[in-house]
């Protein structure tokens, strides 16, 4: 008997600007207006449950949109206690949006806009996650590599530095960040294109993106 | 009707206002009656089936986007709190050490009742259960200008008190007229009215319901008016809404221990 794939049972937590790439290709804008400042805390959104798509399942693009940006990220799950008690692979869908000043809720909440891994990989020890390299395929042709070495804020840094200002409660899961390519973009996608989000020990997330109501 | 949801004799309950006392739904306390100083004040909201969505909105008084220097937004100025921040009515929030300024924000919030997606303004309240008061406690000392506001400032643990009532749609035949105010310590520091808001309540389900469906149990928090105040620990701050409910909450400082 297979169990229903997993969806989230908690407040899912997406993490902005976290890994070096994207950071340093911000950083020259990062005292401008309207930022002023480089981010101190992490910068964080939420991905509302309307979003969640299970692994198998399609993808929808609204109306009027003809391609999104996909990306590869790692989310944390929480355990009882606050502690991490797993990791899942997760497809964080957006519309592009070129100003990180006001919160992505338009772009980031949209239904279906957050691919879930069918399973949580179980996770006893943090520093593993470092060696992790996720991989992310569209219509079989690979796009990006993110490797989770790359993050401004290692796993266990970003848990703490979350943690000290709200608890992630059993079941809440904290996305580690999606990685830019070189340009600063990420990769898109259309209508009928098919993503895959692969990595060592986790079922492969694959997400077919369709028109809406196909 | 008004509704509660309460602890009380070691479990949680479901509770109706009955004459200043709160009648119990537990079938086998069915119509028992308890003091409101008896029972400890959850959230008003029934437990949901998947993680409830929080959408809140900044800068939706005229007022209070002046107060704060801004031009009023020429959309609805949106952003997402996790349910972890919810707490009753009479309960504790915890103020940081060391910060400056930390103000409460009277604000009434929308229960959606039913699925909604892409509704039109003219049937958006139809698709409302009740509404309740919330205070949307901001940390000031923690903005910044990356997805503001950042969620260290508004998605803290006890920053969110709601309740005490969930007021059901019916009994509020006009939410955009509801007088609205804050005091501090006894002391009137905020007034305003749901007239007021720049995007009122079915322009904000059109809104949100365009690109996300909305479900029932998920929460608007509408924003606040002018008004607000430093709160310090041992404030007792409560915002209130007419017809709506009377949220008192406590200021308490970070724990030493």
């Amino acid at each position: 008997m297979n169990p229903q794939p997993y969806l989230p049972g908690g407040t899912v937590y997406g993490t902005l600007l976290n890994f070096r790439r994207e950071h340093a290709l911000w950083a020259p804008r990062m005292h401008e207006a309207p930022y002023k400042s480089p981010p101190q805390a992490p910068v964080l959104y939420i991905k509302t449950a309307n979003t969640f798509t299970r692994a198998g399942q399609p993808i929808a693009l609204p109306g009027g949109v003809a391609e999104v940006e996909v990306a590869a990220s790692l989310g944390l799950v929480a355990g009882e206690g606050g502690v991490v008690a797993g990791a899942v692979l997760l497809n964080d869908v957006a519309i592009a949006h070129e100003s990180y000043y006001r919160p992505p809720v338009k772009y980031r909440c949209v239904d279906g806009f957050l691919g879930v891994g069918g399973a949580v990989r179980p996770v006893t020890d943090l520093g593993e996650l470092a060696a992790l390299v996720l991989e992310l395929r569209v219509d079989g042709v690979m796009r990006q590599r993110t490797a989770l070495a790359d993050l401004v804020r290692d796993v266990a840094t970003l848990w703490a530095d979350v943690n000290a200002f709200q608890s992630m409660r059993a079941g809440d899961v904290l996305m580690v960040g999606t990685d830019c390519l070189d340009d600063g973009s990420r990769p898109r996608v259309k209508r009928g294109d098919s993503v895959e989000i692969t990595a060592t020990g986790f079922s492969p997330l694959v997400n077919g993106f369709v028109g809406e109501n196909a | 009707m008004k509704r509660a949801r309460i602890a009380w004799a070691g479990a949680v309950h479901d509770a109706v206002e009955n004459r200043g006392e709160l009648e119990l739904l537990t079938p086998t306390f069915q119509g028992r009656r308890v003091g409101f100083d008896e029972v400890v004040w959850l959230p008003p909201l029934s437990p949901i089936n998947r993680p409830r969505t929080v959408l809140a909105l900044g800068l939706n008084y005229a007022d209070h986007a002046k107060e704060l220097a801004f031009k009023a937004p020429e959309e609805p100025l949106a952003f997402v709190k996790g349910e972890a921040s919810l707490i009753g009515h009479r309960a504790f929030t915890v103020r940081p050490d060391g910060v400056n300024f930390m103000h409460y924000e009277c604000e009434l919030a929308v229960v959606i009742g039913r699925p909604a997606k892409r509704v039109k303004t003219a049937d958006a309240l139809q698709y409302v259960a009740g509404y309740t008061v919330a205070n949307d406690y901001a940390i000031r000392d923690y903005l910044e200008n990356w997805y503001r506001p950042n969620l260290r400032v508004k998605n803290r643990d006890t920053c969110t008190p709601i309740g005490p009532w969930l007021v059901d749609a019916a009994d509020v035949p006009d939410p955009m007229n509801l007088a609205l105010r804050t005091t501090v310590n006894g002391k009137l520091t905020q007034q305003g009215n749901t007239k007021d808001m720049i995007f009122d309540v079915a322009t904000l389900i059109e809104y949100f319901s365009g690109f996300m469906t909305l479900m029932p149990g998920d929460l608007i928090l509408t924003g606040t008016p002018d008004g607000v105040v430093d709160c310090q620990p041992g404030d007792v701050i409560v915002t209130e809404i007419d017809g709506i409910g009377s949220l008192t909450n406590t200021i308490t400082s970070e724990s030493k221990a």
